[in-house]
């Protein structure tokens, strides 16, 4: 399988990354060299294996926890803001999206 | 009192006993580090100091000792964290300029855990960006160079963690194991890390990277200093860490001077194959050698997915990764791009920006194993083979107690090596991402030197929360040999 500039554009824009144009062709070549290595896993037979996605549920029942949907923080707006690039009255601010 | 010229000599445990034993102030060893670490800025190991938090710590800590209430082992130990973990005294960075000047209104709770033992934080370690690297080369802020050999890289992720602990710069540091980013630098500086079991400690306060394989875990001289701060850095976070373990804190030192005798140690023989450094290759054996005089038996087992661990890793990581870091947008917090003409184009430039080449590629690579018509083929493909990964081990455990090999196929290269050739230095991770994908608690302990007199370190993996095992294992060689004893000249 090889990759062609036309998908790196296409990820790239999924990815919300400008790339320039020197980029996006190093990205090219070295994605591709990279997917050469991941062939060897796609021949893999895993019928019927179930996907393990926690490590140990491979010798435990893990079940990922629930919080309870209740407050557990207090109003913290100030200090979270406080590294926000563009804030207002509170609010974060972007570029103008409606026009 | 005592000469504080030679503190950084003390191990951790060492240094410990001698806090409350009052022998020496939590502020004099404080001052002591602090000094170091500024005479050995050149290394690269330290991103952020505070001096006057770091202090008001440490008198903090004397207090305690003074009020004679000295309960907690690792009173008015200096600790360094690495930068993944986010503090409210100082920058938080990830190393990378996405979130330079960083100010997180919160501690990471292994931070906020072993600053309530009374542990002093001595200031924040450089890393890869987003703990995505084997050298340290991919930090925003600069490479950390190897204390051993300043020409070479000291490892990644963790590469500030292990040179400022192997340079003797701080006693005990934290770092993160995502595919191997303790125990390899740990590896190539000669000092001993181990990553616990996933789910051991809290992820909360750490900077996602691949949230199912992310694990903090510590870096020192010794087996014993390794056990005494995994014990205050584990435990149940059920409220702010879905996918931390409901087990009790543990004390890890209390089984560190158990016997070998009968020991079983599996030596797989797919870690031994012709990729492996002949120079690394002796040091390992001559350390099972050592184990087998120690009463320990070896026996052969065999992991034959390991090669395929590499790929496998290297989809899950970059999908894990792709979702993660879409947080980072220029909106809430972090690096916002000057010059844009929309909202989109504003997320294109903050991200173009703020992110360096390695982190790029892993979204890259992780957006398109994500996407639509891929999801199957990899993502879905690389989590049923991690299964199998799993299994593996639980096989082999059927055959030993720990498993033991090499923690990379050759010795830390020279800075800028293998810079140019992402997928070579994918392949270096080979014996460390196994334990990782299986979720199993891993370390690393030096058992010798290799080409350019550099340290080798051998990996032990244990079955799940079995850390207690291994840091007995690497105790008790460390009892019988002094690799870790050697020191890198000038430090």
């Amino acid at each position: 399988m090889s990759l062609s500039a036309a998908d790196i554009a296409r990820i790239a824009n999924l990815a919300r990354l400008e790339l320039k144009p020197i980029e996006s062709e190093r990205m090219l070549s070295q994605i591709n060299g990279f997917f050469d290595l991941v062939e060897k896993m796609r021949a893999v037979d895993t019928t019927g294996l179930e996907p393990l996605a926690h490590p140990m549920a491979s010798v435990d029942d893990i079940a990922l926890r629930l919080c309870e949907d209740r407050v557990t923080e207090s109003d913290n707006r100030e200090a979270n803001q406080r590294n926000a690039p563009a804030v207002e009255k509170g609010l974060f601010l972007v570029p103008k999206v409606i026009e | 009192m005592n000469n504080t010229s030679t503190l950084h000599e003390l191990t951790l445990a060492q240094l410990a006993t001698q806090l409350r034993q009052r022998k020496v102030s939590a502020l004099e060893t404080a001052q002591h580090f602090l000094k170091r670490v500024q005479a050995n800025a050149s290394l690269g190991a330290f991103l952020d100091l505070n001096e006057e938090a770091t202090l008001a710590q440490a008198r903090a800590a004397d207090a305690v000792l003074a009020a004679g209430n000295a309960s907690a082992p690792l009173l008015g130990v200096p600790v360094a964290h690495k930068d993944i973990f986010v503090t409210r005294d100082f920058v938080s960075t990830a190393g990378s300029r996405m979130l330079a000047g960083y100010r997180s209104p919160f501690d990471a709770t292994v931070v906020a855990k072993l600053a309530s033992q009374g542990v002093v934080t001595l200031g924040k370690l450089n890393c890869d960006e987003f703990a995505m690297g084997s050298a340290n080369e991919n930090s925003a802020f600069g490479p950390v160079r190897n204390p051993w050999d300043i020409t070479r890289v000291p490892g990644g992720s963790s590469g500030g963690s292990a040179a400022a602990v192997a340079a003797r710069l701080v006693p005990g540091a934290t770092g993160t194991d995502t595919g191997g980013s303790i125990r390899q630098p740990a590896s190539f500086c000669g000092i001993t890390g181990i990553k616990p079991s996933y789910g051991r400690a809290s992820r909360y306060g750490m900077v996602a990277f691949a949230s199912s394989l992310d694990q903090a875990g510590p870096l020192a001289r010794t087996a014993e200093d390794c056990a005494l701060l995994l014990s205050a850095m584990c435990g149940p976070d059920p409220e702010r860490d879905s996918t931390s373990l409901d087990v009790p804190a543990e004390d890890f030192t209390v089984s560190l001077n158990a016997s070998l005798a009968g020991l079983r140690i599996g030596v797989p023989a797919e870690f031994f194959g012709a990729g492996l450094a002949s120079d690394v290759r002796a040091a390992v054996d001559g350390a099972l050698k050592e184990y087998e005089k120690l009463g320990a038996r070896l026996v052969p087992i065999s992991l034959p997915r390991t090669e395929l661990s590499i790929p496998v890793y290297y989809i899950i990581a970059p999908a894990e990764a792709s979702s993660n870091l879409s947080r980072f947008d220029g909106v809430k917090f972090g690096h916002r791009a000057a010059h844009y003409s929309d909202l989109t184009d504003m997320y294109k430039k903050t991200r173009a920006e703020g992110f360096g080449d390695e982190v790029k590629r892993r979204i890259m690579i992780g957006t398109y194993v994500l996407s639509h018509g891929y999801y199957d083929a990899y993502y879905l493909q690389a989590q049923k083979i991690r299964r199998m990964i799993a299994d593996d081990f639980q096989q082999a455990f059927k055959l030993c107690d720990l498993i033991a090999g090499p923690v990379a196929p050759s010795v830390a290269w020279k800075l800028g090596e293998k810079s140019a050739d992402p997928v070579a230095a994918y392949l270096a991770d080979i014996f460390t991402l196994p334990a990782s994908l299986a979720g199993l608690p891993g370390m690393s302990l030096p058992v010798g030197f290799g080409a350019g007199q550099m340290p080798v370190g051998m990996q032990l993996i244990g079955n799940y929360l079995q850390e207690s095992r291994l840091l007995n294992a690497a105790h008790r060689f460390q009892q019988a040999t002094a690799w870790h004893l050697a020191r890198p000249h000038g430090f």
